[in-house]
């Protein structure tokens, strides 16, 4: 059983089924609600990720820090957001994570060391060497995790910061969701290296890549990245390969791959890999997965609610949250 | 002859003409292939001109304006696309540093004739780092032109005269634009860089605005004269190098003028329009002070509401031509 579940408990992985199943129902919500007309903007769906984003975090503490991506709703959610507070975020709502004024892209909740979203693509990724910095100087028992796609691993910031992090020991755990697009363009075409992870070689630090739609192996991959990091051997680079199964945003014609692909991706659904070997382990039984679902409906029904009670931001404060 | 296009569809007829006519020309950006440019505005022109010469790059924002800077120095003509204008910040160093001062700081001896693409503004719901309006920061630097179209037929000339330009320009379009029809004269035409055009004839009060911000002037204009207020709206089009004669000479005749950009305030546009006005003759034909509309200095927020109010709108814009008519020296 170790082998198959690292050292997650039953309840813990009940716990991380959960999650799971919690961004998936809200990502479903939010496109639902979106289709409707009641959301104003963009947003970016993480169905199909659910394994990396949950495993990533289980493997990190409350004290530990991320720094996420604009496909962020998973992350936040993984890191232990509510989704009432998210999804009054998602409407623009005062009562939401940033009171309105950051939306989809910009979602954080700074309590459970979420330090936000990014409408840049990789724009996390250099400030995550600063957090690294700060545990490091300030001798904190932390290691920062940083999401980012595939297509960020194209920035230059990115090689900056993976260089920098490397020379000095930081603890920055890099993690690429290789969803194999950016937006049109395919991992394949925008770059000459097979594994993203082989990009740690250039920087003197470890790589690996992981099956993204199999959250303990990213656990287990994250987890040991993050002693490594905690006991000052410095940053990693995991790569977890996944798939998005909605397009890249609400105006995505998809013309860049094949139904066929997509649907052999949604054959490794990572919840129900999950949930299908805790069955087969007995550590959780159909009807038990039918309360999980129960649980998780209830509590996307209770946070839409929420948010379409929640009131408009004040338009008297709207100058606020700026120094300068 | 002409016909109703949107400005996306002219934009992209601009591009189609150029490239038929001259084999130096190329496209290239993030996603402007197959899935036709995050707006659709390329849409089309991967599947008639293929990869060579319609290309997606990584995403990699500071060697799209390095790949731009370096073939034009060396013969080609690209046209390199930013898929917001947000993200030209990561285009800065080649931009401003190299781009623009190379013909300068090599004696005059090189060109380096590229348009740089790219959306600007606030209106979609995207928040704070997918609504920029940087424009003003390409007019503080020497060496960059900074072209800003607010109708179909102005962004197909301005387009074609900007890819025939020697230098660098940036070329600033508007999300909200994208939609909005006019009539455009076919076939290849080009307008001259450094042309402002005024709008609408008025007698009472000038409205300097650009981009779409001369859109609402017009409208706000076609609700004063319902109200007896006649304005003149003056449309710069080309932000550097400046036809400032075009303003100055509306101000002398109206002697009110109100300047309107999206842009943040501080460090707007507006200030370097209102400085030339105090400095020309207009200055002694003043009957009131330059006013200013422009966007809050704030990030773009999310909610709905709180957007609209940072940007000025319709009814902002008509206030504030009002106010300046009744107001007196
Ligand atoms: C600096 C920058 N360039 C371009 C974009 C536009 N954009 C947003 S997401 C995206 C694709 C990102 O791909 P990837 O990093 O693989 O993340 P994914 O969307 O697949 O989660 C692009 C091009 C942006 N937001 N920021
Ligand atoms: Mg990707």
């Amino acid at each position: 059983m170790s082998e198959l579940f690292a050292d997650l408990t039953p309840e813990r992985l009940r716990e991380l089924l959960h999650q799971m199943l919690l961004i998936r129902a809200f990502e479903e919500s939010a496109e639902q609600l979106y289709l409707q007309g009641l959301i104003h903007g963009t947003m970016h769906l993480s169905i199909g990720q659910e394994g990396s984003a949950v495993g990533a975090c289980a493997a990190l503490r409350p004290t530990d820090y991320i720094l996420s991506t604009h496909r962020g709703h998973g992350h936040c959610i993984a890191k232990g957001a509510r989704a009432d507070q998210m999804m009054a975020e998602f409407f623009g709502k005062e009562s939401g994570y940033c009171r309105g004024r950051g939306g989809s892209m910009h979602m954080a909740d700074v309590e459970t060391g979420n330090l936000g979203a990014n409408g840049i693509v990789a724009g996390g990724v250099p400030m995550a060497a600063g957090v690294g910095l700060s545990i490091q100087m300030q001798r904190q028992d932390r290691v920062v995790l940083v999401f980012f796609g595939d297509g960020a691993s194209n920035e230059g910031a990115f090689h900056e910061s993976l260089n920098l992090a490397a020379i000095w020991n930081l603890p920055v755990l890099y993690f690429c969701e290789n969803n194999q697009y950016a937006m049109s363009m395919s991992i394949a075409r925008a770059s000459k290296v097979d594994r993203i992870s082989d990009r740690a070689a250039g920087y003197g630090m470890a790589g690996v890549t992981v099956d993204g739609n199999d959250l303990v192996a990213v656990y287990r991959e994250t987890q040991a990245a993050a002693e490594r990091a905690r006991g000052g051997g410095g940053p990693t680079l995991i790569e977890a390969r996944t798939y998005r199964w909605k397009g890249h945003s609400k105006s995505d014609k998809q013309r860049y791959r094949t139904k066929e692909e997509v649907k052999e991706w949604q054959d490794r659904d990572p919840i129900a890999r999950l949930a299908r070997r805790m069955i087969e382990a007995g550590l959780l039984s159909e009807a038990g997965l039918g309360d999980v679902q129960a649980r998780v409906d209830a509590e996307m029904a209770a946070a839409i609610e929420f948010a379409k009670n929640s009131a408009e931001p004040d338009p008297a404060t709207i100058l606020e949250g700026v120094y300068a | 002859m002409s016909r109703e296009l949107t400005y996306a569809e002219a934009i992209r007829e601009a591009i189609d003409l150029a490239m038929a006519r001259d084999e130096r020309v190329f496209l290239f950006g993030e996603d402007v292939g197959v899935y036709g440019g995050a707006f659709g505005v390329t849409e089309g022109l991967y599947q008639k001109y293929g990869p060579e010469r319609v290309r997606d790059t990584p995403i990699s924002e500071a060697v799209i304006a390095g790949v731009a800077t370096g073939a034009a120095l060396t013969g080609m003509r690209p046209i390199a696309e930013i898929q917001f204008m947000d993200f030209i910040t990561l285009s800065m160093e080649q931009l401003v540093l190299q781009a623009a001062k190379l013909r300068f700081m090599l004696g005059g001896k090189v060109a380096v004739p590229f348009v740089l693409r790219t959306p600007a503004g606030a209106g979609t719901g995207a928040a704070a780092q997918h609504s920029e309006s940087l424009e003003n920061w390409f007019v503080h630097v020497p060496g960059l032109k900074v072209v800003m179209p607010s109708t179909p037929a102005d962004a197909k000339g301005l387009l074609l005269g900007a890819i025939e330009d020697p230098n660098p320009v940036i070329f600033v379009e508007h999300k909200l634009l994208y939609r909005v029809k006019g009539e455009v004269p076919e076939g290849y035409y080009t307008l001259p860089l450094s042309r402002s055009q005024v709008k609408r004839r008025g007698r009472d009060v000038t409205v300097v605005a650009t981009s779409l911000m001369v859109q609402r002037a017009l409208e706000a204009a076609a609700q004063l004269a319902a109200e007896g207020i006649e304005v003149e709206v003056v449309d710069p089009c080309t932000l550097k190098p400046l036809d400032s004669d075009p303003i100055v000479r509306s101000v002398v005749k109206t002697g009110r003028v109100l300047i309107v950009h999206e842009a943040c305030k501080t460090g707007g546009f507006g200030g370097e329009v209102a400085a030339l006005i105090a400095e020309s003759e207009a200055f002694d034909f003043l009957d009131a002070p330059i006013r200013r509309l422009a966007g809050l200095d704030i990030p773009v927020p999310y909610n709905r509401e709180l957007e609209r109010r940072m940007v000025p709108q319709v009814d902002d814009i008509a206030a504030a031509a009002r106010r300046l008519v009744r107001e007196a020296c």
